[in-house]
């Protein structure tokens, strides 16, 4: 009895309880109304993708020691990029290719600000932010037109499960993506020698260069392929979900991944939990729109702001970011 | 005698690079980089920066209109200044301006017959004090829970975007005009900081009046202790030089004023700058603030209570800001209708770090910064060049001053003597 | 092998950083099986040879041989392919890893692209069996006493096949036994063909353990010889260069009333474990206690807590007959109460300040330093300029960021501070921890001239001979409580070094 009250009171055993509860809630909507389950879950796990895509950026580029504020201009460049890759050639592969390789090299430009430069990591994510914004408001010309965006195809016979099926197994190619990206990550950061070094890096760096390892170049590295991740989540706003560009249209959805990352105490799993959690607070907006709620649809607005701002000051003191994130590395 | 001044001038100078040096280049850098852009997109270069010089400088109407532009720059700039004084990164500076318009807004056009010494400075306070709460809000957050000022800020950005477009579309819109659009009603002309006002009411002479009478007393007091300490004639006049033409600096700007070269704003802004510089060099509050920024252990150790300086620097932040934004609402919109450009406080950091995190850098920085939106309208129309490119020439001015600062920073950490502790890593 | 052929040689290494000559063309080599001690001061350029060594640093000039062979190392690979294995002074390990994943870190053990941690856990626990280094694979490094990390760092050299073993301070924060322990491993090292090369500042132990002692001295070799050929005293001199006297005068001690008593103290340290457990204890005016005790045993936190920079799970201060709140260092100031930090830079000064600024701190909103709230520069100055001339602090002037100067001063700095307004208790932790001898003695004479003011001392170090210079009264604190209380003259070195170690005899 006393290992199952252990187990409940852990974080293992919220988690669990949590999911079966979750599940219990859904079932019960779904079976009262179908349709309104199915769209809102839909849109969940739409209003998610750029989130989890951000906030495993942000989780790779932390776990190595360096704070990626920047994850908001990553993604605006990415979703412009895409977009204008897909006006030029119509290729939407190459449009995502596109996306991420922009991701990259802003990636590498964090990476250069904060580890050769030794720049205060925010203020260069913040500069970031505002070379995304300025270099994709200038450059960006009204009324193009793109050949399409990319369309949900389904998984086989599973996307025939009632409910399940059409939501997880019907979607576009960066949605399964970003499912396959949070398992790889998983295994890559925890079981594998790039991830224990890295970590080791994010934690100790001096202890990971005693032993021979390249701190420099695993930061550089890691920062990058985040960055292409973050690029990622753009190309899914202006080539899944949007299909077209706007001006500064993430509005906000690189910071609201440093709080999924944070909420997913830097874990991949968690930040996909997390993500779906403000996935869901987002797509209610509509929803209670359409359900004929009269809230004015900006106090719906200001939930994930707010939600934000809650796990951040309720969390953080408890989550446990690597130890030696933020400070530059100098040999002693 | 000679060798002496010239060294002495040559000392002045070399301290002079060393203060502005670091942006000067980077203005440079970054202006260059523009070039370069602006040829990518197959603009011409020259024709761009001349049309934005001439909307900037160009004629007296062009220097009034930076000048104004500069207004809330200053404001945001001292935001972001004193959190950077106390180790906080205040990126909210945008949303507690907004909010502090709306709240200026609101007195202006909400009470009727007050007169006009109680109604317009009422709206500037009513302003301040809502910028100021909104701000207190991450600063208690950080206290308390040792939330991230980074998302705090950037969030209540977008939840005060949030707020003041529901209050324009719903409770406090301007019923009067058969299309409804969504703003406030226009503010009363009692509210309004119009340009003649002091001069008309003879005022401004008055205050004229008593700077000079104050300038020449100080100076005579200071020309009798030097004498008493037995210095002679000569070096008094360098000893004294700078401060005097710092002294003289204010009736500069009456006169300005006067002449109609000035915008009322762009003076409160000025005043609060001074008034900021001297509260955080020369007052206990003020070195509280900058120990927290620069060693918060040390500052534990002093006996300073660190939460309660956090927060109180959020307050001043948000008070400065939410100025910034009943100072553009009673001085310019006379009334407040959502258009700013969400640019999330990115204003506020870059002519924060481009006066070098000092609250007197501001004012040329803003007047940097608000000449390169002024100037971008001009240039749109005549040179045919987007505006943004502002923004980008202003990320890369943000860029090589936060890298060669603290470039240099890290190579003679020993000689500078001024730190940039910002806090780094989400925890307290 | 011609066992002749020293297994590692320096010749004529240089080694300039800015401002400092670090390493003076300086010689030295190791044979194989042989314990070889480097003894010096710090800032003597000990550690710099030693990173210079393992790769971490190029040097200007000289040259690195192994085996007789002239190498070039550029990083720590080059240094570890050679076998030369290193266990620093401040530990290089991950605290949230466990001990196997610490080990293996850099050489890991893969199976088809994925970590085989089991594998690797069996060859840890090989290793430990092999060398009598017992560790537990699997426990996370931050949850183990410093001798086993102490052990996991050796370990971690082993693993790699290391044949030269550096040891940069490796007693500095053992216990007295677990001193002894790490000796009887080193003899054991050296059994099985492992040469070290060992950095002290322990005289001591320097001459218990070592079969050749090389002496440094700002940045050269000032001598070469054998625990046969020397003692302590000799060799004290060789660091330091002059008559070096080992003890303090001073007269015995006259305590009066109670100044200071420590009720129950408990407090809760970062691990969420009870760091100081219950302790009480009185201070009377005019006498100095010490509390012995090796580090990590609660000290750190036990002074926070005195001193207002740590949160109390509960127990009561009393000042002079007032009880005291925790948490406000403001209320001890104004209750005569004066702190000399154990982390000068941390808690003691703002590095980037002027000395004016720093000498101020704790009361620049007092009269006459501040009018309401608006300071009074000339007051600052001359007050400032007054202490650097009494406390003999050198510095160029007294606008210059404390940053600027020496550790020695830096501490001089803080010193002048504390004593300089109306002291009734003085509490200093490890008050002369980094500084050179000539700031000791200066510290430890200022020490000892306020207790015969009558002002109480509370005295926290980690160098027992410190305390038993100093103390009239000497306290052992072992795991957070106070183990033992007692007049000078009842203690000694090796009863002491029990009780530090936990040991009480009942």
């Amino acid at each position: 009895m006393t290992q199952v009250l252990t187990f409940v009171r852990s974080r293992q055993g919220k988690t669990v309880i949590g999911f079966f509860a979750a599940v219990v809630v859904i079932a019960m909507f779904y079976a009262a109304q179908p349709q309104v389950t199915q769209a809102v879950l839909s849109s969940t796990i739409r209003h998610s993708t750029p989130l989890i895509l951000g906030a495993l950026c942000g989780l790779l580029c932390e776990r190595s020691g360096i704070i990626n504020i920047g994850i908001e201009g990553q993604m605006l460049m990415g979703a412009f990029m895409g977009y204008m890759v897909n006006v030029w050639t119509g290729n939407l592969i190459l449009a995502v290719l596109a996306s991420m390789i922009t991701g990259a090299l802003l990636g590498l430009l964090l990476a250069y600000m904060s580890i050769s430069l030794k720049l205060n990591q925010v203020i260069g994510g913040t500069v970031l932010n505002i070379l995304a914004v300025g270099l994709t408001g200038y450059f960006y010309m009204v009324g193009l037109t793109t050949a399409g965006k990319l369309t949900t195809f389904p998984l086989g016979p599973l996307a025939k499960i009632p409910l399940v099926g059409p939501v997880l197994f019907n979607n576009g190619l960066i949605t399964y993506l970003a499912f396959v990206l949070v398992f790889v990550l998983q295994i890559v950061i925890y079981h594998t020698r790039w991830g224990l070094r890295t970590r080791a890096v994010g934690e100790h760096p001096h202890a990971a260069d005693t032993l021979g390892i390249n701190v420099i170049a695993n930061r550089y590295i890691n920062t990058m392929i985040g960055g292409s991740i973050a690029g990622l989540a753009g190309g899914f706003l202006t080539l899944e979900s949007v299909g077209s560009f706007e001006r500064m249209m993430t509005n906000g959805r690189g910071f609201i991944a440093l709080a999924v990352m944070i909420f997913g105490n830097w874990k991949p799993f968690g930040a996909w939990g997390a993500a779906l959690l403000f996935g869901f607070a987002i797509a209610m907006q509509t929803q209670l729109n359409f359900m004929g709620i009269n809230i004015p649809h900006q106090f719906v607005g200001m939930l994930p702001y707010l939600l934000t701002i809650v796990v951040v000051a309720g969390i953080v003191g408890r989550a446990r970011p690597p130890a030696a994130e933020g400070v530059p590395f100098e040999k002693e | 005698m000679e060798t002496e001044t010239t060294s002495q001038n040559r000392g002045f100078l070399r301290v002079l690079w060393q203060t502005i040096g670091v942006p000067i280049g980077a203005i440079v850098l970054a202006l260059l980089f523009g070039v370069i852009i602006l040829l990518i997109s197959g603009a011409n270069p020259l024709n761009a920066y001349a049309a934005l010089f001439q909307g900037a400088f160009g004629n007296s109407t062009a220097f009034v209109r930076t000048l104004e532009k500069a207004t809330p720059l200053i404001f945001s700039g001292l935001a972001l200044t004193i959190g950077f004084k106390a180790g906080m990164f205040n990126i909210g500076a945008q949303g507690q301006l907004i909010m502090g318009a709306m709240a200026a807004a609101f007195i202006g056009f909400a009470v009727e017959g007050l007169p006009w010494y109680i109604h317009a400075p009422l709206a500037l306070i009513g302003g301040a004090l809502t910028g100021a709460l909104f701000g207190m809000i991450p600063g208690v957050l950080k206290a308390f829970t040792g939330a991230h000022e980074v998302i705090t800020t950037i969030m209540l950005n977008y939840i005060a975007i949030n707020i003041t477009d529901w209050l324009v579309g719903g409770p406090l819109q301007d019923r009067t005009t058969e299309i409804l659009l969504p703003r406030t009603p226009r503010i009363f002309e009692t509210a309004m900081l119009t340009q003649r006002r002091l001069v008309d009411q003879g005022i401004i002479y008055i205050i004229l009046a008593a700077i000079v009478v104050f300038i020449v007393v100080y100076s005579i007091k200071k020309w009798m202790d030097w004498k008493e300490a037995g210095n002679d004639v000569r070096s008094f006049f360098t000893a004294y030089r700078s401060q005097f033409l710092l002294m003289l600096l204010p009736i500069f700007l009456l006169g300005l004023y006067i002449l109609d070269f000035l915008h009322i704003g762009f003076l409160i802004a000025v005043i609060a700058a001074f008034i900021l510089w001297w509260m955080l060099e020369r007052t206990t509050i003020g070195f509280e603030i900058r120990v927290v920024g620069t060693n918060i252990h040390a500052a534990r150790y002093a006996g300073i209570r660190v939460a309660l300086i956090m927060i109180l620097t959020m307050f001043l932040a948000g008070l400065m800001a939410g100025l910034g934004g009943a100072v553009e609402t009673t001085g310019v919109d006379m009334r407040y209708e959502p258009g700013f450009n969400i640019g999330l406080g990115f204003d506020g950091i870059t002519v924060s770090l481009l006066g070098k995190m000092h609250p007197l850098g501001t004012i040329p920085a803003a007047i940097l910064v608000g000449a390169m939106k002024a100037g971008a309208n001009t240039m749109q129309f005549q040179a045919g060049i987007p505006a943004e490119i502002i923004d980008v020439i202003q990320s890369l001015m943000l860029f090589f001053v936060a890298a060669e600062m603290i470039v240099r920073y890290v190579l003679r950490m020993r000689k500078d003597g001024t730190e940039i502790s910002l806090t780094s890593g989400w925890t307290k | 092998m011609d066992d002749n052929v020293p297994v590692l040689e320096v010749r004529h290494v240089t080694k300039r950083f800015p401002g400092v000559l670090a390493n003076d063309d300086v010689n030295i080599s190791l044979k194989k099986g042989e314990i070889h001690a480097i003894l010096g001061e710090n800032g003597a350029g000990k550690s710099t040879l030693l990173n210079i060594i393992y790769g971490l640093y190029q040097p200007d000039h000289g040259e690195i041989l192994v085996d007789g062979e002239r190498i070039d190392l550029r990083s720590a690979h080059d240094a570890i392919s050679h076998g030369i294995g290193m266990v620093h002074q401040h530990f290089k390990l991950v605290p949230v890893f466990t001990v196997t994943e610490n080990i293996v870190l850099g050489s890991e053990v893969v199976k088809n692209g994925l970590l085989n941690m089991r594998e690797a856990r069996r060859q840890v626990r090989q290793l430990s069996k092999d060398y009598g280094l017992a560790v537990e694979p699997d426990t996370l490094i931050e949850e183990l006493p410093v001798g086993v990390q102490q052990r996991v760092e050796i370990l971690k050299a082993l693993y790699r096949n290391a044949k030269i073993l550096f040891l940069d301070e490796p007693t500095a924060v053992l216990t007295p036994q677990e001193v002894q322990d790490l000796f009887k491993v080193i003899e054991s090292l050296r059994e099985r063909g492992v040469s070290i090369f060992f950095i002290s500042h322990k005289l001591k132990e320097v001459l218990q353990l070592s079969d050749r002692i090389t002496v440094m001295r700002r940045g050269k070799v000032v001598g070469e010889t054998t625990p046969q050929e020397a003692d302590e005293k000799i060799l004290a001199e060789m660091m330091v260069g002059r008559d070096v006297i080992l003890t303090v005068d001073k007269e015995p001690a006259n305590p009066q009333e109670p100044v200071l008593t420590v009720n129950n103290l408990s407090v809760m340290g970062d691990q969420h474990a009870l760091v100081v457990d219950n302790v009480s204890f009185e201070i009377r005016a005019g006498e100095i206690l010490g509390i012995a005790g090796v580090q990590g045993n609660g000290q750190s936190e036990f002074v926070e807590a005195l001193t207002g920079l740590r949160d109390v799970h509960h127990g009561e201060m009393i000042i002079n007959g007032k009880t005291m709140p925790f948490n406000n260092p403001r209320v001890l100031v104004e209750n005569y109460v004066s702190h000399v930090p154990e982390d000068r830079q941390k808690h003691g000064l703002v590095m980037p300040y002027s000395l004016v600024d720093n000498l101020v701190l704790c009361t620049y909103y007092q009269e006459p330093f501040s009018k309401g709230i608006v300071r009074q520069e000339e007051p600052m100055v001359e007050s400032a300029e007054q202490l650097v001339e009494q406390f003999d602090i050198r510095t160029p002037s007294v606008t210059v960021p404390a940053s600027n100067l020496s550790g020695g001063n830096q501490q001089k700095v803080i010193v002048a501070r504390e004593l300089s307004r109306p002291v009734k208790l003085l509490i200093v932790n490890q008050p002369t921890r980094g500084l050179d001898v000539g700031s000791i003695e200066y510290i430890h004479s200022q020490i000892v001239a306020i207790r015969d003011r009558g002002t109480a001392v509370l005295l926290v170090s980690a160098e027992l001979d410190e305390i038993l210079s100093l103390s009239d009264r000497i306290a052992v604190m072992f795991h957070g409580e106070l183990v033992a209380t007692m007049d000078r003259a009842e203690a000694t070195r090796e009863g002491l070094g029990l009780l530090m170690m936990g040991v009480t005899g009942n």
